[in-house]
């Protein structure tokens, strides 16, 4: 395994292609990054790809697209060169999901507890004691202040922010060395969203994690990520350091970061953005 | 002068949960003003109370001087109408851009429907090409720009707005919040407008109310946002968030 500085995910020239009633549509076109033991924002509006790279790395990618890439490697392990059954043995140990809403996303018939103990029982041999044991920890550890009620609960008797700490939890149990994180936060209050945020931002460090944060929210994804990814058209437009956003060159990075309104900044009508078609090109 | 929208002392109580607990509320014309919240404040309840959606429990509701009865009659939706928040789930899946303008004409008898269409959808920068287009045929920002036109179309005076941009892309959001202004500034238009973001509403409008489960928290211009002088926790701890995430060291 690679040391705590190594890389662990590295992505050369990826495509996605969907085949559709009017010819192929390439919704990913040659992304090309790394990811060490830090924590990654991809950035971009909808239809931008953001989301099928980070399907593409968990092995969700639709059956009928087609995946191409020069290289797409975790751990030095080739992604696409694995059979289905080696994929899914990483997919939920060593690579993990969050998803944007845990009310599509969790299980709605199976309690909490149980989804999380069947993630954990996947995953390693542990008996039945030890994985109730461990999920109530893992609960804890993602500040559910009772975790013992929470762990017989269903989906719907849990509010989204709950819902989204389970789904952190769920995830983290078998303890994953890299996180693709798909809009944790968006279906969620704003001071809910900092308290997940929050956690997740603990967690990723304590236990040395890669994340790749992909999010909507130019503003909310550098105040949280050490380097961003800004995509268009399904490539990436722009690489910067999160700390550094303020200098964007690229003028669709400054276009999105400017037409927002921000409190205190009386600007009537707000700037729009002047979509250049060389920037798909 | 009497108010565009005046709430009085409003209850609404759906089964025994009470989502609104007397919360009165007073818009002058002409005036834009906002409610903040996060979800389960009774924000959105209080817009739905206005139009008729809600169980009214107690209270009153005015609408420019005149008390509202059970029933909305056709003229309040004449001088009232409202802009939900999801485009996809607002416009009816089968019908043409065309047919869903025509809805409201019918029902209230316009005759002069042809013109109307026109400039409905001129006004909100969609042209005569969208007339004919299905809802699924269009973008987001497409469908909410027609979402306005078909309020637009009876010339309201008053224009209920709930989240009309969260489920839009930041950039698609800055162009319909001009659009908004806009019309407003050309109309004379009195809007309420329900949001969660605190930088829309201090952008969008002069007043705001914060609102906390089913109570209004504290009333506020939107200078007192940008100048950060909020008596309120609950408001300072939205302020905060607003600012994106802080490392605790």
């Amino acid at each position: 395994m690679n040391g705590r500085t190594g890389t662990l995910l590295e992505v050369d020239d990826l495509r996605v292609t969907f085949p559709t009633r009017t010819g192929m549509v390439e919704a990913v076109r040659g992304v090309s990054f790394s990811l060490g033991r830090e924590r990654l924002g991809i950035v971009g509006e909808s239809g931008s790809g953001k989301s099928q790279t980070g399907r593409a790395i968990m092995g969700l990618t639709p059956p009928q697209a087609r995946i191409s890439a020069n290289k797409l490697t975790f751990d030095g392990i080739d992604l696409l060169g694995i059979s289905p059954r080696q994929r899914r043995a990483l997919r939920g140990n060593r690579i993990a999901m969050i998803l944007q809403d845990p009310k599509y996303s969790l299980d709605p018939v199976m309690s909490i507890g149980r989804q999380i103990v069947e993630t954990l029982r996947t995953h390693e041999k542990v008996g039945k004691a030890e994985a109730r044991e461990r999920a109530l920890a893992m609960l804890e550890a993602v500040q559910i202040r009772d975790p013992k009620r929470v762990f017989d609960l269903h989906p719907h008797e849990v509010s989204g922010g709950m819902g989204q700490r389970a789904m952190i939890a769920m995830m983290l149990i078998a303890g994953p060395e890299m996180m693709i994180a798909d809009e944790p936060t968006s279906a969620l209050d704003v001071t809910v969203q900092l308290d997940v945020l929050g956690i997740l931002d603990r967690l990723v460090a304590e236990r040395g994690m890669g994340l790749v944060f992909i999010s909507h929210d130019l503003r909310l994804v550098s105040s949280f990520c050490d380097r961003v990814i800004v995509m268009y058209a399904g490539k990436v437009v722009e690489q910067l350091k999160a700390s550094e956003l303020s200098q964007a060159q690229h003028p669709y990075t400054r276009g999105l970061l400017n037409c927002m309104p921000k409190i205190g900044a009386d600007r009537h009508p707000l700037p729009v953005l002047d979509r250049k078609p060389e920037w798909a090109a | 002068m009497t108010s565009a929208i005046a709430v009085d002392t409003l209850e609404v109580i759906f089964d025994r949960f009470r989502a609104l607990k007397g919360v009165s509320l007073d818009v002058q014309p002409g005036e834009s003003f906002g409610l903040v919240g996060e979800s389960g404040s009774g924000k959105s309840t209080l817009l739905r109370a206005i139009v008729g959606l809600a169980p009214v429990a107690s209270g009153s509701i005015a609408v420019n001087g005149k008390t509202l009865g059970a029933r909305r009659d056709k003229a309040f939706y004449r001088e009232v109408q409202m802009v939900f928040q999801d485009p996809y789930g607002s416009l009816h899946p089968r019908q043409t851009v065309d047919r869903l303008l025509q809805e409201p004409l019918a029902i209230h008898g316009f005759a002069d429907g042809e013109k109307r269409i026109e400039r409905a959808l001129d006004e909100v920068g969609l042209g005569n090409g969208f007339r004919f287009r299905y809802a699924h045929q269009l973008s987001g920002g497409q469908r909410q720009r027609v979402a306005i036109a078909r309020a637009l179309i009876l010339e309201p005076s008053i224009l209920l707005l709930d989240e009309p941009t969260s489920a839009l892309d930041a950039s698609v959001q800055a162009e319909v919040l001009n659009l908004l202004e806009e019309v407003r500034r050309r109309r004379k238009l009195t809007f309420l407008m329900v949001s969660h973001d605190l930088a829309i509403i201090t952008h969008m409008c002069e007043r705001l109310m914060v609102m906390q489960g089913g109570e209004a928290v504290e009333n506020l211009v939107a200078n007192d946002l940008v100048e950060r002088r909020v008596t309120k926790d609950y408001t300072r701890n939205l302020l905060r968030a607003s600012d994106g995430f802080v490392r605790t060291a």
